[in-house]
């Protein structure tokens, strides 16, 4: 290391100092409420997801499917040409078999989070789960088919898709 | 453009949760970087700061929170946000503000202190995904890494226990960084035994999260040949953004690092980076990172950084040296100051002072790269002497 450094600064904090109250901090938990637009383009999306069907939009200029559906595509830089309904069944693109929650906490049953080629599509993934298949069973190429949640219960939300089923 | 050299550089210790305040942090690290190449805080032109998501501290804005520390008032300022990308792109910024015959010396500044974010920092990326087609599926940060990882080892037939070389190698190399906070002697079984956070992602293969800072100082070669005899030139920057739409790249492959990479080659005059190229501090944040990004610097054909590995070349004493320093996985992973630790890294390499850690043949010249955003950017700096 550079000759003139012989010490360098910060004071590590273990588990002790803070159980023991040895330090002194600070808390603050905020209570925080937003409410976002959906848009245009995502304002379609949801609309055709409460109605059990997946639309993207297509560039016919750079020849590919818009998805997550959006107006217009951000290669050419020009507005999408039209909206087309997509397949539900798809091809597991990758997966993860997830002890993990958005927390880091840990989960006694895993998840399998996974991106998902949607078919009609040419290729484009979408984020979302698989579930009702052992995880260890799950591979890169399989099949799968969306399961929706009943009429009643969607709401116009990504999550109106329950997960994804091998096929 | 001016010839840009740095001059100093600085860090504190990484450590899980730090008694210091962030600008507590900044300020002992940037005392530190300009004590060590004899500069004062009126030497300083201007300040750029790094310093990734605010949500971890909760304070919004932070850099304004950190400007004294960072020895900023009363002098131009500037933030840059590049999520894990920060770090080495604050290395960039401060290359063009000094490049561009604006400023003679400027100060660059990176702190990350993740640590007060509970119950885990991981928490606080939640805000960053697409609010309404990624979030709500309960998305954890893991799953990124997990997706890319299997795609990777699935694309060219590489194995988890093959990956698990790159934790024993770096955290072995840390050993001899005083600033480590997991350095260690594990084995291939160690990291394939450690808990499965989000398969094929297991702990052993995880950087930890860090309070830290580190500090680079920055000078015009007229103001660097007075000060010292031992310039190390920036000869290279790159950066570049990819689409944010995960789905719609190929994970087996970081493209964007690859044009980051030929943007800073080209300013370097670097045709060939396998040979022309002595050591490199790829961000290794998970341990197939190292190989991914190895590859997306071109240092490799795609899929055969497993067998450089393997043979030996990116250890220590190997042909080509990556990590040296010990990585994210050995020194820990302070977001924005990881990007400026492993330029410093290279600072010290090329001006023969790392210690211990010196890899042998007097290296001329060294990549750093970082990676972030929504895990599509690419930051990439090439230093030589």
């Amino acid at each position: 290391m550079s000759e003139k450094i012989k010490s360098w600064p910060g004071t590590p904090l273990g588990e002790k100092e803070i159980k023991e109250k040895r330090i002194l901090v600070t808390e603050w938990q905020p209570n925080l409420k937003y409410a976002w637009d959906t848009g245009a383009g995502y304002g379609r999306d949801f609309a055709e997801l409460k109605k059990g069907k997946i639309v993207g939009t297509k560039c016919n200029k750079c020849r590919r499917t818009l998805l997550p559906a959006r107006l217009f595509c951000e290669w050419c830089f020009r507005t999408a040409d039209e909206w087309v309904y997509l397949k539900d069944t798809g091809t597991v693109n990758t997966f993860s078999v997830a002890y993990t929650g958005t927390a880091a906490e840990r989960l006694k049953v895993p998840r399998i989070p996974a991106l998902i080629e949607i078919d009609g599509s040419g290729g484009v993934a979408i984020m979302h789960l698989i579930s009702d298949v052992d995880p260890w069973k799950v591979k890169i190429g399989m099949k799968v088919k969306a399961v929706w949640k009943p009429k009643q219960k969607r709401e116009g939300a990504i999550t109106d898709i329950d997960y994804w089923k091998p096929i | 453009m001016r010839k840009v050299a740095v001059v100093g550089a600085g860090m504190t210790k990484f450590m899980r949760r730090a008694q210091e305040t962030g600008k507590e942090l900044a300020w002992e690290t940037a005392k530190l970087a300009l004590d060590s190449c004899e500069l004062t805080v009126k030497d300083v032109d201007c300040v750029v700061m790094g310093t990734a998501p605010d949500a971890f501290d909760m304070v919004h804005m932070k850099h304004e929170y950190l400007s004294d520390g960072a020895g900023a008032w009363r002098k131009p300022y500037v933030r840059g946000v590049l999520g894990g990308g920060t770090g080495v792109f604050t290395a960039c910024q401060a290359w063009y503000h000094v490049a561009s015959g604006m400023f003679d010396v400027c100060l660059a500044v990176t702190e990350e202190k993740m640590s007060s974010c509970l119950p885990h920092p991981q928490g606080a990326f939640v805000t960053c995904w697409d609010q309404f087609t990624e979030s709500p599926l309960g998305t954890s940060l893991l799953w990124f890494f997990a997706w890319e990882m299997n795609r990777y080892m699935t694309s060219h037939g590489i194995t988890e226990r093959e990956i698990a070389l790159v934790s024993v190698k770096n955290k072995k190399n840390a050993l001899h960084h005083p600033c480590a906070q997991l350095p260690g002697e594990i084995t291939v079984d160690d990291v394939m035994k450690s808990e499965i956070m989000a398969w094929p992602v297991k702990r052993l293969d995880v950087s930890p999260t860090s309070d830290g800072a580190a500090v680079l100082v920055f000078a015009s070669e007229e103001v660097a040949k007075r000060i010292t005899d031992r310039p190390v030139w920036v000869q290279g920057v790159g950066w570049c953004l990819d689409t944010m739409y995960i789905g719609q790249r190929d994970l087996y492959y970081p493209k964007y690092v690859e044009y980051a990479a030929r943007m800073a080659y080209d300013m370097a005059g670097i045709k060939d980076p396998r040979r022309e190229i002595d050591i490199a501090e790829p961000y290794d944040p998970f341990s197939y990172k190292e190989l991914h990004h190895g590859e997306g610097l071109l240092l490799c054909d795609k899929g055969e950084a497993v067998r450089l590995l393997v043979d030996g070349e990116t250890q220590k004493t190997g042909r080509q040296p990556w990590c040296p320093s010990g990585g994210a996985l050995g020194v820990g992973n302070a977001i924005a100051a990881t990007g400026v630790m492993k330029v410093a890294e290279l600072f010290w390499q090329l001006r023969g002072e790392a210690g211990e850690r010196q890899v042998p043949g007097r290296p001329r010249r060294g990549v750093a790269q970082a990676w972030g955003d929504e895990m599509q950017v690419g930051t990439v700096v090439v230093l030589g002497v």
